[in-house]
């Protein structure tokens, strides 16, 4: 059965209109015999028949007017039976094309599949990569739907879209006052988080979300220490070429304690608690904008010079950014020294997984009362932030105490600095 | 309104133009008695004269010298290159004269003239009536070239490009003629010129054409859509100079762009326009700039599986655009 087509007569001719059939179904036709007339906007035509046969059906009635290509009628060809091929045929291979086509998809997919997993991520458009940045968007975490498994525009616009309503979901509803005043926070600078920022969100997000953090304070009197230092301080500096500080002097007090109350030198290790044997203090030194904290090994076998010296050596290396992974390795127990901007009270997030951090305020000059007599002292705040998993109230105070009382108990006659 | 044809849209413009303005004529190869190879003149040499609508000798070169004389003592001529390939023995008078007439005299003199042709291919025309020539005048300043893709844009740009000051080649796609039609405002309807127009809407991909491929490409877009990808399709309109606020606008909306031309690929239109999305669009591209034109090949074949083979077509255009969709 062959299928006689609306043929094109002319240029730019696009339709026609059948004004006349020329045969009928059942007639006999040779190639080359008018089958009907057409009419065009430039030409009236005869449409010719392009085989010998006989005509089976007419497709098209007259007076319509159709598109180039359009079939006409149909021609049963000599030799074939159409009927037989019209019923028969499609019933058997319909299945069979079924089975194929479905195989297709399949090879399909598996071979988008294969390639995803190839080559995930590693082509970023000019567009996704804007997008990324303007948003914060780690790439990493976004899937790909594009050819093998390219992230799109459409992709990241969607993490970007699901991240808006997440926010406006957590978002308390505004109080109904302050609604005038609301306005578009206008955005300023924006600073990529990269390297030791990073790396200090991560820790931090960590410690605060892991560890059940409580806090306590004591006031310590550290007028002796006061003296002590004021006595040494200047020929200190002549003689050892760098300063005697005061954080030098707690961080002997605070690893010298620890020995006496090991638990606060311990860290949580999920089914069990660890005592750490060697007393190795973190301490936090700022350059610039990032936040170090590098360790004085061993801190309880240093006199208050030795660890006056690490002090100032890894402050040092800190301020020039030359500190490395091996400074910062090993600490059990972190001080703090918060009072250097002027701080009273802190409350430190814990270095993890140690156990405990103490934060050193500034130490004030205060009227208190000693023996019902009112006397002017130099005052200090410890701010201690403990691992509630490992730590109670009661170790923690005692351990406490136990630093105040160092403090308070250095002395101008019986400390030495050596 | 009446639903009239790409041709019939023409001729509209042509008469109410005529009719309206006793300094507008037309000139031509069989433009008068026969009423143009096409039809799309005729009728007017009986409405309004032989000396408004004058058959003129076989000299393209004489047609357009003609008119550049016309049109500088203040008339209004609009000639017909029978096929836009002929237009090439008048290419001194339009490149050397006509586009320079204003600049030359320092603004003394104008040239207010149309020349519009039939181009394009897809009806089995072969060499010397399938080809687009476009790019012949796309960089001559002095010069607009304007390929209208619709009936009602055919007939408010050829309005306002009679109504220009300046020389405009209006080149009419001749398998539009009677392949579309739509409703087209009648009397007075102007569509400006160097503007581009956004025929669909689509926020997955954008596809950027002129002429008979515009009405391709939409075709091409509704069956797209069933993939569920929604193509933009911006109609260039006026190929030179371009509008380049459109184009970065229509680019930059999706970053996936797909530039389609029947013209040779080489060297077209989509060159230039490809050139200013990635000087202008590159942080909101987010897939290379594509394009679909013809073969760089002589010309437009005769035989139909071959012409086929040149020619862009739905399909083809489709295909290309799922491509992009899916990058």
């Amino acid at each position: 059965m062959e299928e006689i087509l609306m043929p094109k007569l002319g240029e730019s001719v696009t339709e026609g209109t059948i004004e006349n059939w020329l045969v009928k179904p059942g007639d006999r036709v040779e190639e080359y015999d008018a089958l009907c007339e057409v009419i065009t906007d430039k030409v009236t035509a005869e449409v010719p028949s392009v085989l010998d046969g006989t005509i089976g059906e007419l497709l098209v009635s007259e007076g319509d007017t159709i598109e180039v290509g359009t079939p006409i009628c149909t021609l049963e060809t000599d030799g074939t039976s159409g009927k037989e091929t019209s019923t028969d045929e499609p019933v058997e291979s319909e299945p069979e094309q079924t089975g194929q086509a479905i195989k297709a998809v399949q090879q399909a997919k598996e071979g988008r599949k294969s390639k995803q997993n190839a080559a995930k991520g590693t082509r970023i458009s000019p567009v996704v990569m804007r997008l990324a940045n303007e948003h914060n968007i780690d790439l990493g975490t976004v899937e790909g739907s594009g050819i093998e498994g390219r992230i799109t525009k459409k992709d990241i616009q969607k993490v970007i879209e699901g991240d808006f309503s997440a926010k406006s979901q957590m978002t308390p509803a505004p109080q109904s006052d302050d609604i005038g005043e609301k306005r578009e926070i206008s955005a300023g600078e924006e600073i990529p988080v990269t390297g030791v920022r990073k790396a200090i969100a991560d820790k931090m997000s960590y410690s605060a979300q892991e560890i059940p953090h409580a806090w306590l304070m004591m006031e310590t009197d550290a007028t002796n220490l006061v003296n002590v230092r004021n006595r040494y301080k200047t020929s200190f500096r002549e003689n050892e070429g760098y300063n005697l500080t005061f954080f030098s002097f707690f961080v002997k007090a605070v690893a010298e304690t620890l020995k006496e109350h090991p638990m606060l030198n311990s860290s949580w290790q999920g089914d069990k608690i660890v005592i750490n044997k060697d007393i190795n203090i973190s301490i936090a030194v700022a350059g610039d904008d990032k936040l170090y904290v590098p360790v004085i090994k061993n801190a309880d076998e240093l006199s208050i010079k030795g660890i006056a010296r690490k002090i100032s050596e890894l402050a040092d290396l800190g301020r020039k950014h030359q500190l490395t992974t091996r400074h910062m390795e090993g600490g059990t127990f972190t001080v703090n020294n918060t009072g250097a901007f002027g701080s009273v009270e802190s409350m430190g997030i814990i270095n993890h997984p140690q156990s405990a951090i103490l934060q050193v305020e500034s130490i004030v000059k205060r009227p208190v009362v000693i023996d019902d007599m009112i006397a002017i002292r130099h005052m200090v705040n410890l701010c201690l932030s403990i691992d509630h998993r490992v730590l109670d109230g009661l170790a923690a105070g005692e351990f406490l105490s136990a630093v105040k009382q160092r403090i308070e108990n250095y002395s101008v006659e019986t400390t030495s600095i050596y | 309104m009446a639903k009239i044809s790409y041709l019939q849209a023409i001729h509209q413009a042509l008469d109410f133009e005529m009719g309206q303005d006793e300094n507008v004529f037309v000139l031509g190869e069989d433009v008068g008695k026969k009423g143009g190879v096409f039809k799309v003149t005729e009728g007017l040499q009986e409405k309004y004269g032989e000396l408004r609508c004058l058959d003129t000798p076989l000299a393209e070169s004489n047609i357009v010298g003609t008119s550049i004389g016309a049109a500088m003592m203040g008339k209004r001529p609009v000639a017909e290159i029978q096929f836009a390939e002929y237009i090439l023995p008048a290419t001194n008078q339009i490149l050397n004269e006509a586009a320079k007439i204003r600049y030359r005299s320092d603004g003394d003199w104008d040239c207010p003239m149309v020349i519009r042709a039939p181009f394009g291919g897809g009806i089995h025309g072969a060499l010397y009536h399938s080809q687009s020539i476009e790019t012949v005048f796309t960089s001559t300043p002095g010069l607009k070239v304007v390929i209208p893709s619709t009936p009602a844009d055919a007939k408010g740009l050829l309005i306002s490009s009679i109504r220009d000051n300046d020389p405009v080649l209006f080149f009419e796609h001749k398998k539009a003629y009677r392949l579309l039609k739509e409703e087209v405002p009648e009397d007075d309807y102007t569509v400006p010129i160097g503007k581009a127009d956004v025929k669909r809407d689509g926020d997955d991909i954008t596809v950027i054409t002129y002429g008979l491929c515009v009405n391709y490409a939409l075709q091409a877009a509704e069956r797209l859509s069933k993939d569920g990808y929604e193509a933009e399709v911006l109609d260039l309109r006026t190929v030179y100079p371009l509008d380049r606020e459109a184009i970065i606008k229509a680019a930059s909306k999706t970053g996936k762009v797909l530039l389609v031309t029947e013209d040779n690929l080489e060297g077209s239109v989509m060159s230039e326009v490809s050139a200013i999305i990635a000087e202008n669009c590159l942080y909101d591209l987010d897939a290379p700039i594509m394009r679909l034109a013809g073969p760089d090949v002589p010309s437009m074949p005769y035989s139909p599986p071959m012409e086929d083979y040149f020619m862009l077509n739905p399909e083809k255009i489709e295909a290309k655009m799922k491509e992009i969709a899916e990058h």
